[in-house]
């Protein structure tokens, strides 16, 4: 909150004209994370308090714990205080952490430096197969203990499973109070949320482009969808597209070059290619039924999009260069906002079942079997996590719009909230290079 | 000002990006990557993620109607009739509402300088872009029921609010029915 704010006087000293001041954000606007349900094997792992980590409130083991733990392949186990307090230099007693039934073991320390900045060291290791996993260490100023802390996180995560960890990412969404409508980013675990854009009309649509340095989205500022990229390191906007009618649903191409959009410029909505500078425009789609939600697939080969060409909207798949369209979901009457895996092998899309339920599916694009993965009634607008195991979406709980995320195998479910205010709209942005 | 800021950033990301640590030299016990490739211990930087905000709250909100006795705005008069309902998942404008459109192609065809907008709504069920699709094929369908009326094509805009301004709040099939809409705005009031 103190750095949010500090950095906010520095910058405003840079502020265009015309851009006041944004209020810092209060404590109730932080997402909470609420753990719902757990992978069926969790990892019991050690994660030992850092010996003089509380000079870096609020600590780096508290936050690498609930990381993992969220992940749902962790169980951190309790540890009583340890004399003398073992640090990433200590030898590893095997046998006695085996026998507090750890699987893995995380040692470090904490030192400040001559310099006022600090030091965190740790080591990963298999108690298992009694074997040293590496380790790291970072120099970070006070203001850097989380992204330090989602950094081991991250370590630790991919040396234990094999996938890489997208604790160090963040992630977008919409967050409306009243009248209010407010584009916020935060770390992939709801912390540190800062705001990107305020308004008085609603924003839909955010997709980060793929460097994680600029949003595309909607907003109805000017009372109809025009489509804007948004700079996040310089609060920069500026609009791609805004043609007579509506414009609307950016995706962006996997290498950022392009995105496509839908406009109805020329009647009807149809998809276009369009330069991120608002240069390009190039024409996709050429009939007189919906077209819209494109995106992407990861190669950049092929765009898969809602149409509602075949009497129902369901998910198309077309060359990214546009011409003939191959129809990709068949089962029920409502089948939208198609999102492809990172991998590329499955797609994860809005399915309306027969009693008028909304629910997020994964669709396998090798096999053609679906699955329904949520059990709520109005998910909308899901968003692969980069390492492609979470699926962020938006759902309504007790008339409450929240973020839910939920494992690609269905397990494994978390629901973010914001108090007094809805949130719709969730994005998860790429890697952190 | 902004450059200056910026390079010092750059600067501050850099060192820490490259500069070993000299307590990592001094300390006994080194920590290793063993990491393949990556011999030895590593120091990294941890890099700051930054938002710089826009706030268009602090601006005026739009320009206010023009005031004055307006047929426009005449209560009994039917141009300040701007609403057209629709039934569940159609987008054809009903019988009921001919005489409405009818009476704003007449004011459009008499007043070739005003310009309308019009805004197609859906009910909150279902995809947000879906949703723009939808009310912008309603919105589509009073355009061309206007233009079929001899008014011009640069008089008129057609777009989509989609679910995103609700007239009814709630989730019972009256609110729906409020919000499966299209309203006509001239300009000055939008």
């Amino acid at each position: 909150m103190q750095s949010f704010s500090a950095r906010w006087i520095s910058r405003a000293a840079t502020a265009l004209v015309g851009f006041l001041l944004l209020a810092p954000p209060s404590a109730q606007a932080q997402l909470s994370i609420e753990i719902t349900g757990a992978g069926a094997n969790r990892i019991p792992i050690a994660i030992v308090p850092f010996p003089g980590e509380a000079v870096l409130p609020p600590g780096i083991t508290p936050i690498v714990r609930a990381d993992l733990e969220r992940s749902g392949l962790f169980r951190g186990l309790e540890i009583p205080p340890l004399i003398p307090q073992p640090t990433e230099a200590s030898t590893v007693d095997y046998a006695e952490w085996r026998a507090r039934l750890a699987d893995a073991l995380v040692l470090g320390s904490v030192a400040t430096r001559p310099d006022g900045r600090y030091e965190v060291r740790f080591r990963l290791f298999d108690v298992v197969k009694q074997t040293p996993l590496g380790g790291v260490a970072y120099t970070l100023a006070k203001d850097q203990v989380r992204a330090t802390a989602h950094r081991i996180s991250d370590f630790v995560y991919e040396k234990l499973t094999g996938v890489r960890g997208v604790f160090s990412t963040r992630i977008a969404y919409v967050v409306k109070r009243g009248n209010r409508y407010e584009l916020q980013i935060a770390d992939a675990d709801g912390a540190d949320e800062e705001t990107a854009l305020a308004s008085f009309e609603p924003i839909i649509s955010p997709a980060w482009s793929p460097d994680g340095k600029r949003l595309a989205y909607v907003s109805f500022e000017n009372k109809k969808p025009v489509v804007y990229v948004h700079s996040l390191l310089d609060g920069k906007r500026h609009v791609v597209a805004n043609f007579k009618g509506s414009n609307s649903a950016p995706a962006w191409s996997p290498d950022g070059s392009r995105l496509a959009v839908a406009l109805s410029k020329d009647g009807g909505s149809q998809i276009y290619l369009i330069n991120p500078d608002g240069s390009g425009l190039r024409r996709l789609t050429y009939d007189s039924s919906i077209d819209t939600e494109p995106f992407f697939s990861p190669d950049g080969k092929f765009i898969y999009f809602t149409s509602d060409r075949g009497g129902s909207p369901q998910i198309y798949r077309m060359p990214s260069s546009g011409g003939d369209a191959q129809r990709i979901t068949f089962d029920g009457s409502y089948n939208v906002s198609p999102r492809v895996s990172p991998d590329g092998k499955s797609l994860a899309y809005i399915s309306r079942n027969d009693e008028g339920k909304f629910q997020v599916a994964l669709l396998d694009l090798t096999s053609g079997q679906a699955q329904i993965l949520t059990d709520s009634d109005r998910d909308e607008s899901p968003s692969f996590a980069p390492n492609g195991r979470m699926i962020l979406y938006a759902t309504v709980i007790n008339g409450r719009g929240v973020l839910s995320a939920v494992s690609i195998d269905g397990r494994v479910r978390q629901r973010l909230t914001v108090n007094a205010g809805d949130v719709r709209e969730p994005a998860w942005g790429p890697f952190i290079q | 000002m902004r450059a200056i800021l910026i390079a010092a950033l750059l600067a501050v990301l850099a060192a820490c990006a490259n500069a070993p640590t000299t307590s990592q030299q001094q300390a006994p016990a080194s920590v290793e990557d063993r990491s393949p490739g990556q011999p030895g211990a590593q120091t990294q930087g941890i890099g700051s993620n930054q938002v710089s905000g826009v706030d268009l709250t602090a601006q005026k909100q739009g320009a206010a109607p023009a005031g004055g006795k307006s047929p426009l705005t005449d209560p009994s008069n039917i141009l300040s009739h701007r609403s057209i309902y629709y039934d569940f998942d159609q987008y054809d404008v009903k019988d009921e509402y001919r005489p409405l459109i009818e009476a704003h192609a007449a004011y459009l065809r008499a007043h070739p300088d005003a310009k309308v907008l019009i805004q197609g709504n859906t009910d909150e069920r279902g995809s947000r872009e879906y949703n723009v699709a939808l009310g912008q094929r309603r919105a589509d369908g009073v355009k061309r029921m206007l233009l079929l009326l001899g008014v011009k094509e640069d008089q008129v805009e057609a777009v989509s609010l989609g679910e995103e301004k609700p007239k009814a709040l709630g989730t019972t099939e009256e609110a729906y029915a409020q919000n499966r809409r299209c309203d006509i705005l001239y300009k000055g009031e939008y």
